[in-house]
């Protein structure tokens, strides 16, 4: 579904990915893991077209994404949520929901103006769709607060929430169990898996919860300093020595 | 749009409907025509600052645009006024175009003298190529539509408040509509928006076209009530009186478009009592205000309402 | 040919070193507060107007003069941040921008009713026949203000490298918080660099009005000019002020000498508007460092 082909990134001399290539499966939940700095958010950042890669080529369902700017690749169907909440904090949480059906809306400036009948149709249904999305994510009760009132856990989850207004084919979650508590992380968990089952979302998932990534994980790759050192199932992943090392630091 | 607005909609109808037949005075209806006009062009700029977050210098230039476009269209060559105005605004979302497209890359101050040095621009062309350059010229007819013409102050201040009434509901319609969610969620974080697939570029562009033809409507409903235009109307002074009234009403409320251009046009008029005094007590009140208010006078308005609301709600 | 060149090019220096000394106010105030101040150019009307009342009205000797102008309009800027910036605390950067214009309206409100709407003049600083300059005449005031003006450059740049006042401005330049960190007294640097401010426009309205005259109302021109040679050389560089200056005081006198005299704002707009969409930041500044500021 997702295939990341020989990808390399630098900001001013230092090398933030090197050859980074592995593939995320249609209808898998894969992890992306490493220690802090290895590449994790940049490499999301480069899928999401937030910025392009030097080199290398990501291609999405059989098109080539890698030198498409953000708007686009959000219509193609990849939506992300972010390490740091990026909410629009004063609007409320369903009008957040709301924003994520934009690209799948047409209505403009003129047409909006003059409220015409296509308009109140499409507005009805973005609402209809984004409550739905509020049921389903557990917020419906919180619909008319504003954004930036709600605890953070529960912002990790509208985050989601909007991501899945924009109808999405592919899930990028940078680190959503961060600053959860237990009880908040192990609902996250089980919400990914529904994604996944019952409205087959493919999910990329950066995390450092290794708890959460070995229970939900179908694949996980392992970033260090820019590369992959390892790419397989959870078990496989945890046996490497490589991985082993990468964490623990190396014993001579 | 919501109640509050709807009902404040019906409110400045009514007062509209009941300011000319209270006052019997040209002078006070003739100062009602100019808030109005100040109005329009003071809600674009509220949708380009407080919806999109970009700053503006350079409304006169679109405000003189309007105003000669459609002058010169009615006076020369005989059109309709009504289709004069509307290719006025075309001709001044054009320009918005032209100006937008390469200044969205600036920010903040930066994107301030750009839109400035526009404005400045136009005026400098009025000036030089503009029919009857610096002195302007007259004889613009007054506005009609068919045969009815807006030729007393009564009708004019009906024909102007009829218009900020369809511009404010027009723009309530599109502010709570996916148009408008989108430049607030814009406001808010440009990178989730792109993340969620929004236009970022062509919402900005938009806006500022928006807001070019709300300036350019003011322009043309200026230059047929007064008859005569000369490039002294359209300056930076007035692109930064523009930006005093929204900032006095608050920018993060179309109605504070509305309070701020009857406030700061009522004001001189206030004053004229203190003669050489006037600009020295102008400005002090303006100082004061922008220490008292902050964030504008509607924003404030609202919040002390809710405050008074807030018990009774909790009594049901 | 060369002479009617030497001619602009002389009067352009002129105007260009008011529009750079404005410029160079407003940097001072924008690098310590993010704020634009639109009353910096009342502060050279104020150093205009004071000159002329101390030296022409009170008769006072020529030194005693410059110094009293100069240490009143740094007591216009004193007053100025104590009874508005100060108070009003605000992280709100349009209310400051705004706020500074309603004291610019103040300011020329007590300026009308003092010295009411005429133009003021005063002798030039020294007598004797304008100079010939490779055939151009130069007047010799035209000299006092580029030399002045350099003066004042050289003097800021002492004042921001070698003093310790003027590192820790630089510091609450780079990161406000940082500096109050490291024990920095960031509200008084606001206010010094308010007086600072005000007194580098004061000394370009001393030496400008000999040649120009110098009203009331010529404060927002000035603002204006001055506003966008900052820009254009870069927001917060002191360097850039001069360079946008004397490229907008330059541009301006060609335009007027050879083209058309009604042209000569137009082409300098039409320069800072391309700058500005070659180079967003200006013409030394970096887009990432105005990336970093939020306005």
């Amino acid at each position: 579904m997702l295939a990341i082909n020989t990808i390399g990134k630098s900001f001013g001399g230092l090398i933030a990915l090197n050859n980074v290539s592995f593939r995320v499966d249609g209808g898998s939940i894969s992890a992306l893991i490493g220690p802090n700095g290895a590449g994790k958010t940049t490499l999301l950042n480069i899928i999401s077209g937030i910025f392009p890669p030097d080199i290398g080529k990501i291609s999405f369902s059989g098109t080539t994404i890698s030198d498409l700017p953000a708007t686009k690749i959000a219509r193609a169907g990849i939506s992300r949520t972010f390490q740091q909440v990026e909410l629009f904090g004063d609007m409320t949480v369903l009008e957040n929901v709301m924003v994520g059906r934009y690209s799948r809306t047409r209505s403009g400036f003129i047409s909006s103006g003059l409220r015409l009948p296509f308009v109140r149709k499409e507005e009805r249904e973005t609402r209809d769709r984004s409550l739905g999305i509020l049921d389903y994510i557990g917020l419906r009760s919180r619909k008319d607060e504003l954004a930036s009132n709600l605890p953070l856990g529960e912002q990790r989850i509208l985050e989601i929430g909007r991501a899945l207004a924009t109808e999405p084919g592919l899930l990028l979650l940078d680190e959503p169990a961060a600053g959860l508590n237990i009880r908040e992380t192990r609902s996250l968990g089980e919400m990914i898996v529904r994604l996944r089952n019952e409205k087959k979302i493919t999910i990329l998932l950066v995390e450092h919860d290794m708890d959460l990534v070995m229970r939900i994980s179908d694949r996980i790759a392992v970033l260090n300093f820019g590369e992959v050192i390892a790419d397989g199932t959870p078990l496989e992943v945890q046996k490497n020595q490589a991985v082993i090392s990468a964490y623990l630091g190396t014993e001579e | 749009m919501n109640r509050d607005n709807s009902l404040a909609v019906l409110v400045l109808i009514a007062v509209i409907i009941f300011v000319p037949l209270v006052s019997g005075s040209a002078y006070v209806i003739t100062i009602g025509v100019f808030s109005g006009i100040n109005a329009l062009i003071a809600i674009g700029l509220c949708i380009l600052m407080g919806y999109a977050g970009q700053v503006s210098l350079g409304q006169a230039g679109f405000y003189g645009i309007g105003a000669y476009v459609s002058a010169t269209l009615t006076h020369h060559y005989g059109l309709p006024v009504p289709l004069c105005v509307a290719a006025a605004m075309i001709v001044s979302a054009f320009a918005a175009v032209i100006l937008a497209v390469p200044s969205l890359r600036l920010k903040g101050h930066y994107l301030a003298v750009a839109t400035l040095s526009f404005g400045e621009i136009i005026n400098i062309a009025l000036n030089e190529w503009g029919p009857g350059g610096p002195s302007g010229f007259g004889d613009i007819p007054t506005f009609n539509i068919l045969d009815f013409i807006f030729d007393t102050t009564t009708s004019y201040f009906y024909l102007v408040w009829g218009c900020v009434v369809l511009v404010l509901l027009f723009s309530f319609n599109f502010i709570n509509s996916r148009t408008g969610r989108a430049l607030r969620a814009l406001h808010g974080s440009e990178l989730a928006s792109r993340a969620m697939g929004l236009d970022v570029t062509a919402l900005k562009i938009k806006v500022f076209v928006i807001s070019a033809a709300y300036a350019s409507l003011a322009g043309s409903l200026y230059a047929h009530y007064v008859t005569f235009i000369s490039p002294s109307s359209f300056t930076l002074f007035y692109s930064i009186l523009v930006l005093m009234m929204v900032v006095i009403g608050g920018i993060t409320n179309l109605w504070g478009g509305v309070v701020g251009a009857i406030l700061i046009t009522i004001l001189p008029e206030l004053l004229r009592s203190f003669e050489e005094f006037d600009v020295l007590v102008y400005g002090l009140i303006l100082t004061l205000s922008l220490m008292f208010l902050r964030r504008g006078l509607v924003p404030l308005l609202i919040e002390k309402i809710k405050q008074l609301r807030g018990p009774l709600i909790a009594r049901d | 040919m060369l002479t009617v060149f030497l001619q602009f090019l002389f009067s352009g220096l002129t105007v260009g070193s008011v529009y750079a000394l404005v410029g160079m106010g407003f940097n001072i105030i924008y690098n310590a507060t993010s704020i634009i101040n639109l009353a910096q150019g009342e502060f050279v009307v104020v150093g205009g107007l004071m000159m002329w009342f101390f030296s022409d009205s009170l008769h006072l000797p020529f030194i005693v003069s410059i110094c009293l102008t100069i240490l009143s309009a740094g007591l216009v800027g004193l007053l100025m941040e104590r009874l508005t910036i100060r108070p009003l605390k605000s992280h709100d950067l349009l209310l400051m921008i705004m706020v500074t214009i309603s004291v610019s309206i103040v300011l020329r409100g007590i300026l009308a009713f003092k010295f009411g709407k005429d133009p003021y003049d005063y002798p030039a600083f020294s007598e004797g026949d304008p100079l010939n300059i490779g055939g151009a005449i130069i007047q010799q005031q035209t000299l006092w203000v580029i030399g002045i003006t350099g003066l004042c450059i050289i003097l800021l740049y002492l004042f921001y490298n070698k003093t310790i006042i003027g590192k820790a401005m630089r510091a609450c330049a780079v990161d406000t918080t940082a500096a109050q960190l490291v024990g920095i007294n960031v509200s008084r640097m606001v206010m010094i660099s308010f007086v600072l401010s005000a007194m580098v426009g004061a000394i370009g309205g001393i030496a400008i009005t000999p040649i120009s005259l110098m009203e009331y109302d010529n404060g927002p021109m000035l603002a204006v000019k001055g506003f966008c040679a900052a820009i254009m050389g870069g927001l917060g560089r002191g360097r850039g002020a001069v360079i946008g200056g004397f490229s907008i005081g330059i541009l301006e006198s060609m335009t007027a000498g050879y083209l058309h005299s009604g042209l000569k704002d137009a082409v300098a707009l039409v320069i800072l508007l391309l700058v500005l969409f070659l180079k967003p930041a200006g013409i030394l500044g970096s887009s990432a460092a105005a990336r970093l500021r939020k306005f």
